[in-house]
């Protein structure tokens, strides 16, 4: 299993923190903890965070494909046949001007839409017509542009109703009790534990989602994603509304998600922050693909450059 | 130094309920049922509190009063379930009360074409039986639907059901069943237990009625089952993509609610020892809906609170039974102006562990808050 690297919870905390009285319980034992007893509580973390999901293909290999993929609303094209894949164990940036067609996409992949034409396969299996709740435990989890969380359940909650997804307990089960519902009930909490402490957060674990504080809220996103167990997970402008000290940890953050073994899918307007954290990106323009590639390559490529900061009147003609 | 005095107490002063909530919490486990059982001792003590300010007015019978009201406490738990967890306004609720009560009717009354010697227990589960089939027939359909469209679809199911008692003949319209069957039991004087004029024995019953689904309610309620509810009245399209079959278990709460509902319409039918179409409108239904959210919509004690103020003021003051609708409709407005969520607010614990976890996590009890962002303590003003 892997370990956490780059920054410590401690240093994530100070994101946002009100600067409260004292923590108390597990937060408040890790602040007073010495550096390798950290190391060692953070591997521990990495360890619940990260469990051994069952993904078929190798790192490396495409993990989920976009093929001619079309979505039209009316006569609005807002993808036009755009093809391309993930594979395992990247960061893909997703990246294009506004309106060009980025959240229609992850809205393709997780079953909000359907294509007009076109398939979207994960690990070479159409998602075809599945629900939106089928297709999250098929492996896709994903946050949302602008926040959604369950206001009135408290962090730690929202965090456990991730982990339902891999849940099986039915009504009758949870009615009386049985003891599958009792073992997925610690093993879903040890797991949001761990994530609200992965991702930084865990000392409002305990406040309504409603509450906290944004950068909080955005971190909880990630968390509840996670629990998941994801085999993809998509992140929609997770650093939107950041300041430049608070991206530079989101980056660390990302990067450590996909230490653990996640694979990441990154759409943010922010060049800096997705050149900086992604293996590959793809580029679209009005529902177009234009360029693919490493940051380096797409950010030479003309037309990408055409696209963010126009043609000169004199080069269209 | 007086405005220094009023800015400081004001800084640290945290709600009333808060503050229960909090010491609530704190206690240990053993604490808490060495309270809860002398309360429990208490309600079931209830009858024989027939005294003043408790008693009902000459001409209303005490115990009877008890019982209906503790029937009006079951429906709202029910209806909680449906309107308060999982968000579903749902103003036809009365028609599986009524579907609880024609069972009972249907297979105890010697009026009806299907009248057998059932033993009673058998129609209690029987009748929940068919309310919980009806509950899936409904909901199917009309569960795709949201909000203002569920609530008037629901609306025209608890009227076609009073409807069809009224026009289909083994229904026996205005007419009715009579001499339903009680519980079997009896006195040591050889006298039944269960008689039309004695409300004790039913008030009894019925509060255990009600300990039992509290019971199975919250055992539903910390669970993913639970989170599912809520999360679906939280934002159900989040919920279906956090991998929460929305729809499904939008159906179960429906199912479960119908099941409260046709308890209460059984209980309701073997006590009157009568059923005919006449108390199943929708102004019925409302009474229901007033109750929860009066109480607090997604608060069990909430919703008792809301079912006893419902069911209980009309019998204990005559002149509330008169003007009845229009003080509860005041009520309600007045509510919906200062208190929105009720008298208590929404909230549940949703994890089974969750004393231990938050207790780990932060060093702190499991967490009950209810009111609005505003009194948690200024916190989280940054969003």
């Amino acid at each position: 299993m892997t370990t956490t690297s780059g920054s410590t919870p401690e240093m994530r905390h100070h994101l946002d923190d009100p600067g409260t009285d004292q923590p108390g319980g597990l937060v408040g034992e890790v602040a007073r903890m010495s550096a390798e007893e950290r190391a060692e509580h953070e591997a521990e973390v990495a360890d619940v965070v990260a469990p051994d999901r069952d993904i078929e293909v190798e790192v490396g290999e495409t993990l989920l494909e976009m093929r001619d993929v079309t979505l039209s609303f009316g006569g609005l094209v807002a993808l036009d046949s755009v093809s391309f894949s993930i594979r395992r164990g990247e960061i893909l940036g997703l990246i294009g001007p506004n309106g060009a067609g980025k959240t229609t996409c992850f809205n393709a992949m997780t079953g909000v839409y359907r294509p007009s034409s076109g398939d979207v396969l994960l690990e070479g299996r159409p998602l075809g017509r599945l629900k939106k709740s089928q297709i999250t435990r098929r492996g896709i989890a994903r946050t949302f542009q602008n926040i959604r969380l369950f206001g009135e359940m408290t962090a730690l909650e929202n965090v456990v109703v991730g982990t339902d997804a891999r849940h099986r307990t039915g009504v009758l089960g949870a009615l009386l009790r049985l003891p599958r519902h009792h073992r997925e009930e610690r093993e879903g909490v040890e797991r949001a534990m761990a994530l609200l402490e992965f991702v930084g957060i865990a000392d409002r674990a305990a406040d309504k989602a409603k509450n906290l504080p944004y950068g909080y809220q955005r971190r909880l996103e990630i968390a509840r994603a996670l629990a998941t167990e994801p085999k993809l997970l998509c992140l929609d402008e997770p650093a939107a509304g950041f300041n430049p000290a608070e991206k530079e940890e989101l980056m660390g953050l990302i990067r450590e998600i996909r230490d653990d073994g996640y694979t990441v899918l990154l759409i943010d307007h922010d060049m800096k922050l997705v050149m900086g954290v992604t293996d590959r990106l793809v580029v679209l323009e009005f529902g177009k693909k234009i360029a693919d590639g490493r940051p380096a390559e797409v950010r030479e490529d003309p037309s990408v450059i055409a696209a963010y900061l126009g043609v000169p009147d004199d080069d269209v003609a | 130094m007086s405005a220094h005095h009023f800015r400081s107490g004001t800084a640290t002063k945290v709600p009333f309920g808060q503050r229960i909530r909090d010491w609530w919490n704190g206690l240990s486990r053993f604490h808490q049922w060495a309270i809860i059982i002398p309360v429990v001792v208490l309600v079931y003590l209830m009858p024989f509190l027939n005294f003043f300010p408790i008693t009902t007015e000459p001409g209303t019978d005490f115990e009877l009063a008890l019982f209906n009201t503790a029937r009006i406490v079951l429906i709202a738990i029910g209806l909680n379930v449906v309107v308060g967890q999982a968000g579903l306004l749902d103003l036809g609720y009365v028609g599986f009360f009524a579907i609880g009560a024609y069972v009972a009717a249907l297979m105890t009354s010697r009026d009806s074409a299907l009248y057998a010697e059932y033993p009673w227990l058998l129609v209690v589960v029987v009748g929940i039986a068919v309310t919980m089939v009806s509950g899936v027939i409904i909901g199917t359909p009309t569960l795709r639907l949201r909000g203002d469209y569920l609530a008037i679809v629901t609306l025209g199911f608890g009227e076609i059901v009073r409807l069809l008692a009224d026009n289909i003949p083994a229904l026996r319209g205005n007419v009715g069943f009579r001499n339903l069957e009680r519980p079997p039991g009896e006195w040591s004087d050889g006298t039944r237990i269960f008689t039309q004029g004695d409300g004790i024995p039913w008030y009894w019953l019925t509060v255990t009625a009600i300990i039992a689904v509290l019971i199975l309610v919250g055992n539903l309620e910390r669970s993913r089952v639970g989170r599912a509810w809520v999360a679906i009245r939280e934002d159900e399209d989040a919920a279906e993509i956090m991998g929460v079959p929305t729809f499904r278990f939008k159906v179960w709460a429906f199912v479960i609610g119908a099941a409260i509902g046709g308890l209460s319409g059984v209980l309701y039918a073997g006590q009157l020892g009568f059923v005919n179409n006449a108390r199943f409108d929708v102004v019925t239904s409302v009474l229901f809906l007033a109750a929860v959210i009066l109480g607090g919509s997604g608060n069990k004690v909430g919703v008792i609170l809301g079912a006893i103020v419902i069911a209980y003021t009309p019998e204990r003051f005559q002149v509330v039974s008169e003007y009845r609708y229009l003080i509860f409709g005041l009520a309600l407005i007045v509510l919906m102006i200062f208190r929105p969520q009720g008298l208590l607010g929404a909230r549940q614990r949703l994890l089974a562990r969750g004393r231990q976890a938050y207790k780990r996590l932060v060093g702190k009890p499991e967490p009950v808050s209810t009111e609005s962002p505003m009194k948690d303590s200024g916190k989280g003003t940054g969003a």
